[in-house]
């Protein structure tokens, strides 16, 4: 048995035992995280099975180009996490303290890369369910009808007032059946109905995300704390662990987000 | 003695306690409170049905009352129930640790509980939720019911499910002493860890579920809207794909505990020790694949039924599997019949009623004719009610003397479990009449026929609510005046009971138990008439 040393829970006979524990716990954790988001992507796959014709003509809206420097922003901030969980192990404490930096720094670009484009959907009104109210002349959009022949502004599908889901069948029918052709030039041509159900996941998914990235930061900014006290070294340095665990997923899942959601077809 | 209740005292040494046994009875004191409001609204609701039409109370009353008592039953009462009040005390002692592996966690998931049950409830004070307990759409967005403030508790209650699940796993992994295997846990362990795996996979499932509701109510998101192309049935798919391997996350620590005590009971090892445990596991792993049979007559494809109802009859093999363990256990044991052992073979009896009538529901054709009826209530009663409530009696009291360290009344134990078999069979086999002559499920008036099952039916559960009168009256009596309970007044063969004194000091074990026990070997106990209790031969 090893002597109890001050960051040893009593309960645990020795620090192997604990950090162990500790790390099953984080995974199991990560488990959870995973079947949250596990729901989204579920319906995503429901409704991308069912109505392809609506991911196909809405994606284009999104900007890849944003979507992809947010990808590298990510990566870059897993790899400057892994490094400081290193510095970690070695009790460079110094080092440890540039990578969590660095990571924040990296973290907090992702969010404003976000927040424009954030800003810009909800400038054209490309939003989710009842918000959905198209501006007619947005960048790439086709010129006529976004929602079909009537007026864009006030689309008779999409049911206003207080009663709006009380109406139970859609006056079109169900998502995209008036449309199955789904081509994707045809997309172009004319907008196929509930382009907004797309937008509802999209930002469903990038707001569950962005809401993790949130907490990941409050994580690092903890550690970057308790490692600026001088708490960690190399016989404990299980939260910068658990944390560069953590972050790791936040990254993973945006790996997936971006080709599903920007990168169709 | 030092022990675990006066080791410190002052309320913050309990609020703030990082005990597993002080977070556990602080459980015990929430889930029976949870308890009693659910139970006083399922009164309500068989007074109402006593006469047709209006008896108390108006429609829209009765739709709220009904809500309220399976919200809080499920969520507040019996989700928590044995693994968060019982598991929490026991879990550790009978693993010869000295508490769960994340103490602060553990309190946390407490005080989450806490925090959630207080957004439940607080739809009562405002528009109480109408929805029923399945807050199906599209109603439950439309409604003004506060339905928010409801999913919202259900949410933040499932994270503390999910964090007493997590506690639970890491810690039968990593704070076993090294002699235990797996195979030489007690069967209460094995049963609290598959439900802990199935709190862990399923619950987040319910939390993006109950939130895209919320979406769907705050910013209209459509995703469940049949009039914005949205489709409801998925919310179903959604909320049944946590709420079926829920209703594992309620038995199953239940057949844990019936396992115990079947064996403590016929001084007898348990039979078929693998089968049980293993059948725990499988459990868990098909109760994640036979959600769809909630769907039966949502419009779900032919496929989808067929498939869906051969995984669900494929549950009951486990099921059955255990049963036939447990009798087998009887068969030429000991058999003394004490309070937990009077509730352990209720709870065989019911359990088999309540499970035999679900293949009637997971049956498509008679399904289609059972579907939204009362038979579909009495069949989840005898198996939630007559299941895990009983068994979760027999837990509360084949762990109480361990828990306070005092001794409650034989007699009176025993003539409130014959009140509450009498009653609650009254009360629900009448059920599976009602339910299939017609009768359907949440509705506030009958026809004149029914009137008499109805009235039956309620005076059984008049009869219910005496019994548990009568168990809350001498439990507490025992708190205060009973007889000084022995270490091992069972003669059970687990850690708890054979190396712990009752109640457990601070530490539970002043050195953790090295020698390689069996824990349904009754052959390591010797009876002492003097002390009136067992000891280590
Ligand atoms: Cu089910």
């Amino acid at each position: 048995m090893s002597e109890h040393s001050k960051n040893l829970a009593h309960h645990f006979s020795n620090t192997e035992q604990q950090f162990e524990s500790g790390k099953l716990g984080m995974w199991l954790f990560l488990a959870t995280e995973i079947l949250l988001f596990g729901g989204l992507f579920a319906a995503y796959a429901v409704y991308r099975a069912n109505h392809p014709e609506i991911f196909a003509y809405a994606h284009q809206y999104l900007d890849r180009n944003l979507g992809a420097l947010n990808t590298v922003v990510l990566i870059c901030s897993s790899f400057t996490m892994a490094w400081g969980v290193r510095m970690a192990q070695l009790g460079k404490q110094k080092q440890l303290l540039w990578s969590l930096m660095l990571t924040l720094v990296l973290a907090i670009a992702f969010l404003g890369v976000k927040g424009v484009e954030y800003e810009s959907k909800w400038k054209h009104g490309l939003l989710w369910g009842k918000n959905y109210n198209p501006v007619e002349h947005v960048e790439a959009a086709p010129a006529h009808g976004i929602v079909g022949e009537a007026a864009p502004v006030d689309p008779p599908e999409v049911p206003t007032g207080e009663n709006a889901s009380l109406i139970a069948p859609a006056q079109t029918g169900p998502a995209g059946l008036a449309h199955t052709s789904g081509e994707a030039a045809k997309a172009h041509e004319e907008a196929p109905d509930n382009v907004h159900i797309f937008f509802g996941i999209y930002f469903l998914m990038t707001g569950l995300h962005g809401l993790h990235v949130l907490i990941g930061m409050g994580l690092i900014l903890w550690i970057f704390a308790r490692s600026y006290w001088g708490h960690f070294g190399p016989d404990y340095y299980t939260p910068v662990d658990l944390v560069g665990l953590y972050w790791h997923l936040v990254d993973l899942i945006w790996i997936f987000l971006f080709p599903l959601l920007y990168l169709i077809r | 003695m030092s022990n675990y209740l006066n080791h410190t005292s002052g309320w913050k040494s309990w609020v703030f306690t990082l005990d597993h046994k002080r977070i556990g009875i602080m459980y015990l004191v929430a889930i029976l409170s949870s308890f009693l409001l659910g139970g006083i609204f399922a009164m309500l609701i068989r007074t109402e049905l006593l006469s047709p039409g209006q008896t108390i109370m108006d429609a829209d009353t009765y739709n709220r009352t009904f809500t309220l008592h399976g919200a809080i039953m499920i969520f507040l009462f019996i989700i928590p129930s044995i693994p968060a009040a019982l598991g929490n005390f026991v879990l550790p002692v009978m693993l010869g640790a000295k508490d769960v592996a994340f103490p602060r966690l553990n309190l946390m998931s407490f005080w989450l509980y806490c925090f959630g049950a207080v957004f439940a409830v607080f739809s009562l004070v405002t528009k109480a939720v109408d929805t029923g307990w399945t807050f199906y759409t599209p109603y439950s967005t439309t409604t003004s019911a506060s339905v928010i403030s409801m999913t919202l508790g259900a949410v933040i209650l499932g994270f503390s499910s999910i964090f007493t699940g997590l506690n639970f796993v890491v810690t039968i992994h990593k704070l076993r002493p090294k002699w235990m295997t797996f195979f030489k846990m007690p069967l209460f362990l094995w049963s609290l860890y598959a439900t802990s795996i199935i709190q862990i996979l399923a619950t987040p499932v319910l939390g993006i579920t109950l939130l895209l509701l919320i979406a769907e109510r705050t910013m209209g998101i459509g995703i469940f809207d049949p009039g914005l192309g949205g489709d409801p049935v998925l919310y179903q798919h959604f909320f049944w794909f946590y709420s079926h391997p829920a209703v594992y996350i309620m038995i199953l620590p239940a057949m844990g505990i019936v396992s115990e005590l079947i064996s403590v009971f016929s001084r007898k090892t348990i039979f078929g020790y693998r089968a049980i445990a293993y059948s725990s596991v499988a459990i868990a792993l098909f109760g994640f694949f036979v959600w769809g049979h909630h769907m039966f007559t949502s419009g779900q494809s032919t496929l989808a039924n067929m498939i869906f109802s051969l995984l669900t009859f494929s549950v009951s093999i486990p099921s059955a599997i255990k049963v036939f363990n447990w009798l087998a256990t009887l068969y030429k044991g000991s058999i003394s019949l004490a309070a937990p052992m009077l509730y352990a073979l209720m709870f065989i009896f019911l359990f088999a009623i309540g499970g035999l009538t679900g293949l009637f529901l997971g049956t498509l054709a008679t399904d289609v004719h059972l579907h939204d009826t009362y038979f579909v209530v009495a069949h989840f009663h005898y198996v939630m009610f007559g299941g895990t409530m009983i068994a979760f009696l027999g837990g509360l009291h084949y762990w109480w003397p361990k828990m306070f360290g005092k001794m409650y009344s034989e007699k009176l134990a025993a003539l409130a479990a014959a009140l509450i078999f009498v009653g609650f069979n009254m009360t629900f086999f009448t059920q599976f009449v009602m339910g299939t002559r017609g009768m359907p499920r949440r509705y506030y008036n009958y026809p004149e026929e029914f009137t008499t099952a109805h009235q039956i039916s309620s005076i059984g559960s008049y009869i219910m609510g005496l019994g548990f009168v009568l168990i809350a009256s001498y439990l507490v009596y025992s708190l205060m005046w009973g007889k000084k309970a022995p270490g091992n007044p069972w003669g059970a063969a687990t850690l708890e009971w054979s190396h712990c004194p009752s109640p457990p000091p601070h530490d539970n074990f002043a050195e953790v138990p090295s020698q390689d026990t069996d824990p349904y070997d009754y052959s390591i106990v010797k009876y002492d008439e003097e002390s009136d209790s067992y000891h280590l031969a």
